[in-house]
């Protein structure tokens, strides 16, 4: 099914692999994992092991402009929670990080070579109001000017519209929930901000804990309808529960905050794609306990085809002949899953009859 | 094997199947495109570049298709592939070949960061470069084009590369691209060389291409060290003006002229920074190309 994209997931397990690749076998390697936005992450595991001379010139070139995109994207990010994290300071609110700038903040593995298009926060819903007027008198401002877009994501959403600055034109997302407001399942947003973690020794700076990280990761990645960054996220998750391996009772930790959080789907699906392609080890109780669960939602075995095809590289050496519409099928479920009908028909009715003069 | 060496029917076969692998200096394309005015395009203006037999390793794999549908009958429309993936919306079919030109500047600037890129036209004498960074409308290509139609070495008219190791700049000597009023200037002072077709209503106004001389082509892989950084600007009616202009200002000027400036971080600075104390700096006002061109004939290397 993902033969083609078996180098990818090859080198993923084991990076030496890389280092005995032609060059044919390298056009198409780059060309995968540029398209999984996994190129940088690859480019700076071989440089972090001193192995970028061993790979053939024409090739270097590329790795190393990777390794300067992500080593400026890591500078913006590093900068940009500091700018985020002055703006807040007056209200005293608390900034939790989430995703790719929560990797970099607590310097996790997960963090190497990752590239991200915008730095995610998540702040209690009470202080919402407060925040973005703290956030605007910094500069960032919502983009999304239309009073529908607004009204989408204010009612409906777990998130704000996105911000962007006036003059740094960087983007922030700021959460109150990390599931929509409309979905069926409902991740309590208290229960994340009570177990965060301060990342330094300012308190008011913190990330999620180790198993709601890898839960929220598992949420945005099962649940949404978009699954071009899948084989990317996977990734993360891959990082950060290797890392987190180590502590003590991890995996039950994050068996039993999975249910409690109404997110055992997503992390059955997570458990079982991270073993599948990338050989993650993971306790065999653990996944015992979350085969016996109750699957919800459609039966696992409608699912899993679809999955099969949308979480590996989008290039189409790795896709055969039904990835197309495994993927908008899964699109659908994304957006069934968003919403009750009764306010997914009109809305994508509107999307649809605006998109030829708007901003299509 | 020069793209030159191929006939008509060989060169559409290739990029129709996708196997044209064109060497534009340090980068190998794999082209596609089944559209017959690239085709000609490339035929005519790419003349001299190195193609290769199914080289095992291509830096872009780039493509130009028409969108299926009624737009194949109605308004019929041209997208720019990389690797599969539509980077730009769709322009209309006419403008085909100016978006595969545009399309092969993207890639550099989007992937070469082994690179410091700058937004400028780059020419050579003697072994120096000569860097004109310029808004659009001051006058950069043209004045390119000319200084090319007259011996000066064509590095590229749009995209100074420059290796931050070296301090050197690589050749990249693609088409030069003209727009509106300076397709008719060049086409009269230089009437043997070989513009392509115009395009036109383009976002940019009429735009063609002019091929660039055989000699740049084939020592593109020749590299230069940087003479001269020159602001030029066409003014009408004014007096030939070259003017020193300050190193600080000309270091600012070129930051904000980079494409990448802020990906290479410090050794972008300190490129830049050395490349402005080994070249003159000047701005120039011109209107008369002749005394243009005569003027800058005489520039000397800078003694500092």
């Amino acid at each position: 099914m993902n033969g083609g994209c078996d180098s990818i997931l090859r080198a993923l397990a084991d990076p030496g692999l890389l280092l005995s690749m032609d060059l044919s076998d390298w056009d198409l390697f780059i060309r995968q994992a540029r398209r999984a936005n996994l190129l940088s992450r690859f480019a700076v595991m071989l440089r972090d092991q001193g192995r970028l001379q061993s790979v053939p010139a024409r090739v270097r070139v590329h790795l190393e402009s990777e390794c300067a995109l992500a080593d400026q994207q890591k500078r913006v990010v590093e900068w940009e929670i500091g700018c985020i994290r002055q703006a807040l300071d007056a209200i005293d609110v608390p900034l939790v990080l989430l995703k790719g700038a929560a990797y970099v903040a607590a310097a996790l593995p997960a963090a190497h070579g990752r590239r991200f298009s915008d730095v995610d926060i998540l702040v209690p819903r009470a202080r919402l109001a407060e925040v973005e007027q703290a956030l605007f008198l910094h500069g960032w401002f919502s983009e999304k000017q239309d009073a529908y877009d607004q009204k989408y994501y204010r009612k409906w959403m777990h998130e704000i519209p996105p911000l962007r600055h006036n003059q740094r034109r960087t983007v922030i997302d700021v959460h109150h929930a990390i599931v929509p407001r409309t979905m069926r399942l409902h991740p309590d947003p208290d229960k994340l901000m009570t177990s965060t973690r301060a990342v330094d020794e300012d308190e008011r700076l913190r990330v999620l804990s180790p198993a709601d990280m890898v839960l929220h990761s598992a949420a945005h990645l099962f649940l949404d309808g978009e699954y071009s960054n899948a084989l990317r996220d996977l990734v993360d998750m891959d990082q950060l529960v290797r890392y987190f391996a180590c502590q003590e009772e991890f995996w039950d930790v994050l068996l039993e905050r999975s249910i409690e959080l109404e997110l055992d789907g997503p992390l059955y699906y997570t458990i079982h794609y991270l073993r599948k392609l990338l050989g993650t080890p993971v306790p065999g109780q653990l996944v015992e306990r979350l085969d016996g669960r109750p699957a919800g939602g459609l039966p696992r075995r409608w699912l899993m085809p679809l999955f099969d095809r949308a979480v590996i590289a989008h290039h189409p050496s790795c896709s055969d002949h039904l990835a197309g519409i495994a993927r908008w099928m899964l699109y659908v479920r994304g957006h069934y899953l968003r919403m009750p009908l009764y306010l997914l028909v009109p809305h994508l009715l509107r999307k649809s009859l605006r998109a030829p003069s708007g901003e299509a | 094997m020069n793209v030159s060496d191929l006939d008509d029917a060989d060169l559409a076969r290739r990029l129709r199947q996708g196997c044209l692998f064109l060497e534009t200096g340090p980068f190998i394309s794999r082209i596609q495109t089944s559209i017959e005015s690239v085709q000609a395009g490339i035929a005519l203006l790419y003349a001299g570049f190195p193609v290769h037999d199914n080289a095992p390793f291509a830096d872009f794999h780039v493509a130009l298709t028409r969108p299926a549908g009624l737009r194949r009958w109605f308004r019929p429309q041209v997208n720019f592939l990389f690797d599969g993936w539509t980077p730009f919306k769709p322009l209309p079919l006419e403008q085909a070949f100016a978006m595969f030109e545009w399309g092969m500047n993207w890639c550099v600037v989007n992937h070469a960061h082994k690179y410091l890129v700058l937004h400028a036209a780059v020419v050579e004498k003697g072994g120096r470069a000569l860097i004109m960074p310029a808004p659009p409308g001051a006058g950069k290509s043209t004045l390119c084009a000319a200084l090319v139609a007259s011996g000066w070495r064509l590095l590229s008219d749009e995209l100074a590369i420059i290796s931050p190791d070296s301090g050197q700049l690589l050749p990249l000597p693609r088409p030069v691209g003209l727009k509106n009023a300076s397709i008719d200037v060049i086409r009269t002072r230089y009437p043997d060389i070989a513009i392509g077709q115009e395009a036109l209503d383009t976002a940019k106004g009429t735009v063609a291409h002019m091929k660039p001389p055989g000699d740049s082509v084939a020592s593109q892989q020749l590299m230069a060290m940087p003479g001269w950084v020159l602001f030029p600007r066409y003014r009408e009616g004014s007096a030939l003006a070259l003017e020193p202009f300050s190193r600080a200002a000309t270091l600012s000027r070129l930051v904000g002229n980079a494409f990448n400036f802020t990906v290479l971080g410090r050794p972008a600075f300190e490129c830049l920074s050395r490349l402005v104390d080994d070249s003159g700096c000047y701005s120039l006002e011109y209107s008369s190309l002749d005394e243009a061109l005569e003027r800058l004939d005489k520039l000397e290397v800078s003694a500092s």
